[in-house]
């Protein structure tokens, strides 16, 4: 039978199956659950704890930097404070961040999957997440690492702080964040419902898709690679290091190999949250569906050939600065293709402006802003002047936090009513939105205008005629950690005295929407058949029949 | 249930999978990715070994011509042997002979032991030469610049692979044990295909190995 939107309304209100989250209550059903949407939820709390961290260190740099001279923290602490930063933002809560918690939760979802291809797997790559994460903290209270989240040889073979178990650290998450990837690809192949073709997937699907053949692909090459410096502190083998033969730049080939390519682990999966919550938002089908998809799989590719950029300065060839120039362009085309797209389906659609859609226009914003920087700075006539530079962290910081955390606070709110049944209060979501934005400008314009000015970066100390720009970053800094924390605080009441949401709230067309909100531990009853393309509002019939028996 | 299912042995369909054919499929490709995952581990060692070698050729060549060719080609004997033991033991699961299939299976195991041992002596010989890595290299023979990054490569690279022989030789015992048990049979054989395809691996890679470092 075909069911009206009401119909699956009542279907959602049923009391015949309980919600994955009263099927079983104590700490070891957790612990030990094969579900998709415990694994994710374990996930998007461990994240968030991360981020948090991670932010803390980010506002002591900060803090520091207020003052040119030596201030609050010594030089080594300094070192060691933005070092960890990176550690943890990066492999603790980016690369995890969206694929993790939300590709756990409605990858399968969107399918009409019971759940992920290797559950078990699923969830041991969560504690593997957790031991690389424990190690990370174990060198924390050790003292911490200097080098840099990057580790660039011989410094890193040969200081004195603790880069040992940081590198274990960074391996183990590897693993973690392949063993997702593995899953998902598998998944996507294997476990879509009837009537759901390659065409019909949803655009988040497609994103985690072209993400997980990334991690699958890239991080082993990290992964030898921190071996290999392991090894180096221990043994002394001489790979990376000079002084016995070996080249410093290999390294920073094969750090590169993985490391470029996991910017777009980064923002890929926030790339298919946005072609998601346009659509929803904008109540209009994607503008471009195809072109959306087979970007996210045109990035995922051309991004494995862009790496060379990070090395301009490093004794890289004239003819092969030019080719890595021109490659990493082409991320470029991509990534407009997509925005085009996006501003697309927004043109005459109904557009209901709710917290996601204020995160939709930041990322609109940021990617931009960030993505034509990043163009102009795979020009090697002027990354020769920006290079190591605060244009360059600003740069960055524009894709990774600019796009990227949009894309998950957008994420975050979209499915919440999915994830806990229950709903953000509205307006301190728009409050808090409206905080992140204007404090990331604060942030980083001013980084922009500091790196051309020459600030390099990683610098403890500064000429005295920088300062005021600093301040403006420190200033910036902190309105951005109070719209953090608003959310934080919003975020776990309405977990507890949230209104109780609809089993769809936003009358979205998407397929994970198709089960009750939040869903049973088996996800469907009976597994939908797919009659339509994701977010087709052109209809008013749902996007899936489900046969009741 | 289909009757197919309901015919299989205890816990082999999970609950998600419609089928035990799309749930085959599934931990194939599985399996394929990882092995991917595998061959780009391996991929930053040779990476590392073709830069060295067209910075050291001379080197390179003189510190192969050290090791023992005789060891080096009885092991790659020894390795390829294992692989079609393996893919019997396979083929005797495959038609109900269980007992043929054991026996091919502990074969292996054998063979894997016997390679180790090889490598072992290897390895002795290396220590008492101190033709070692990085900054214990004092070889007597070979005293040109490259000839320690050659030993650095050398174990790096027959390390991180014999650690894939003792991990392939655990995943076969485990497939020895449940084979023993029956479950392995013409109606559902994909593990014990899973853990062939992993020890061919381990395989190809010695294959890729023996060339580049003894037959220089």
């Amino acid at each position: 039978m075909r069911l009206s939107e009401d119909d699956s309304h009542a279907l959602a209100g049923a009391p015949a199956a309980p919600t994955y989250l009263e099927d079983g209550t104590t700490v070891m059903s957790w612990l030990n659950t094969r579900d998709h949407k415990r694994v994710g939820v374990m996930f998007l709390v461990s994240v968030i704890l991360f981020f948090f961290l991670g932010g803390l260190f980010a506002l002591l740099i900060r803090f520091k930097l207020l003052q040119p001279g030596p201030f609050f923290l010594d030089a080594l602490g300094y070192n060691r404070m933005f070092t960890l930063h990176g550690v943890v933002m990066i492999f603790l809560f980016l690369i995890p961040s969206i694929p993790s918690a939300f590709g756990n939760f409605v990858l399968p979802l969107m399918l009409g999957a019971r759940d992920v291809a290797f559950p078990r797997l699923n969830l041991f790559s969560y504690y593997l997440y957790l031991a690389g994460a424990v190690l990370a903290i174990l060198a924390m209270i050790q003292g911490g690492a200097d080098t840099g989240w990057t580790f660039y040889t011989p410094y890193s073979s040969t200081t004195a702080t603790q880069v040992l178990p940081v590198l274990l650290g960074v391996f183990i998450l590897g693993f973690s964040s392949i063993l997702t990837g593995l899953n998902f690809i598998v998944t996507v192949h294997t476990l879509r419902a009837p009537g759901l073709s390659w065409m019909r997937l949803p655009l988040f699907v497609w994103g985690i898709y072209g993400t997980s053949i990334i991690q699958v692909l890239a991080t082993p090459v990290i992964g030898i690679t921190v071996l290999i410096v392991a090894v180096e502190r221990v043994g002394g083998f001489g790979l990376f290091d000079p002084a016995r033969g070996g080249d410093p730049v290999l390294f920073q080939h094969m750090f590169w190999f993985y490391s470029h390519p996991a910017v777009y682990i980064m923002v890929l999966p926030g790339m298919g949250v946005i072609s998601e919550t346009v659509a929803a938002f904008s109540r209009k089908n994607p503008f471009g569906y195809k072109a959306i998809a087979m970007s996210s799989l045109g990035i995922a590719f051309v991004g494995f050939f862009t790496w060379g950029h990070h090395m301009f300065v490093a004794g890289q060839s004239t003819f092969n600065a030019g080719a890595f120039g021109i490659l990493s362009m082409f991320v470029g085309v991509f990534t407009a293709i997509k925005v085009f797209n996006w501003v697309g389906t927004m043109y005459r659609g109904a557009i209901s402006f709710k917290t996601p859609f204020a995160y939709i226009c930041g990322f609109l914003y940021f990617i931009v802003f960030g993505g034509m920087t990043g163009v102009a700075l795979a020009t090697t006539s002027l990354d020769i002047h920006w290079h190591d530079t605060y244009f360059v962290v600003a740069h960055f910081h524009f894709i990774m936090v600019g796009a990227s955390v949009m894309a998950f606070l957008a994420a975050l709110h979209y499915w919440f009513p999915k994830m806990f049944g229950r709903m953000y209060p509205e307006g301190w979501g728009l409050v808090a939105a409206s905080l992140i934005i204007l404090g990331f400008n604060a942030t980083f314009i001013p980084q922009f205008l500091l790196g051309n000015f020459g600030m390099p970066r990683r610098y403890y100390q500064y000429p005295e005629h920088f300062q005021a720009l600093n301040v403006a970053s420190t200033a910036g800094a902190t309105l951005l950690g109070f719209g953090f924390l608003i959310i934080l605080i919003y975020m776990t009441i309405a977990l507890r005295y949230g209104q109780r949401s609809e089993a769809n709230p936003w009358g979205s067309k998407g397929f994970e929407w198709l089960t009750a909100s939040p869903p049973p531990t088996h996800n469907f009853d009976e597994i939908p058949t797919i009659t339509q393309m994701p977010h087709d509002y052109r209809t008013h019939e749902p996007p899936g029949v489900i046969r009741v028996a | 249930m289909s009757p197919e299912a309901a015919s299989l042995p205890e816990g082999i369909l999970a609950h998600h999978f419609a089928s035990l054919e799309r749930q085959n499929e599934a931990m194939r490709l599985g399996m394929w990715l990882f092995l991917a995952t595998e061959i780009l581990l391996f991929a930053g060692l040779f990476t590392g070994y073709s830069v060295y070698r067209f910075e050291f050729p001379l080197a390179f060549a003189e510190c192969s011509r050290h090791l023992s060719l005789t060891a080096g080609t009885v092991n790659t004997i020894v390795l390829i042997t294992s692989s079609f033991t393996v893919a019997l033991s396979i083929h005797f699961a495959r038609t109900d002979q269980r007992r043929a299939a054991v026996v091919c299976l502990a074969l292996t195991i054998l063979l894997a032991l016997g390679f180790l041992g090889i490598k072992a002596i290897e390895y002795t010989a290396h220590f008492r030469e101190h033709a070692l890595p990085g900054k214990y290299y004092a070889f007597e023979e070979v005293k040109i610049p490259g000839a320690a990054m050659f030993y650095t490569l050398y174990f790096m690279m027959t390390g991180l692979h014999g650690l894939h022989v003792v991990a392939g030789m655990s995943v076969l015992t485990w497939l020895l044990w449940r084979t023993n048990q029956g479950r392995y049979s013409s109606r559902y054989y994909t593990g014990l295909e899973l853990g062939g395809l992993y020890w061919h691996l381990v395989d190809l890679v010695w294959i890729f190995l023996y060339p580049l470092l003894y037959l220089i």
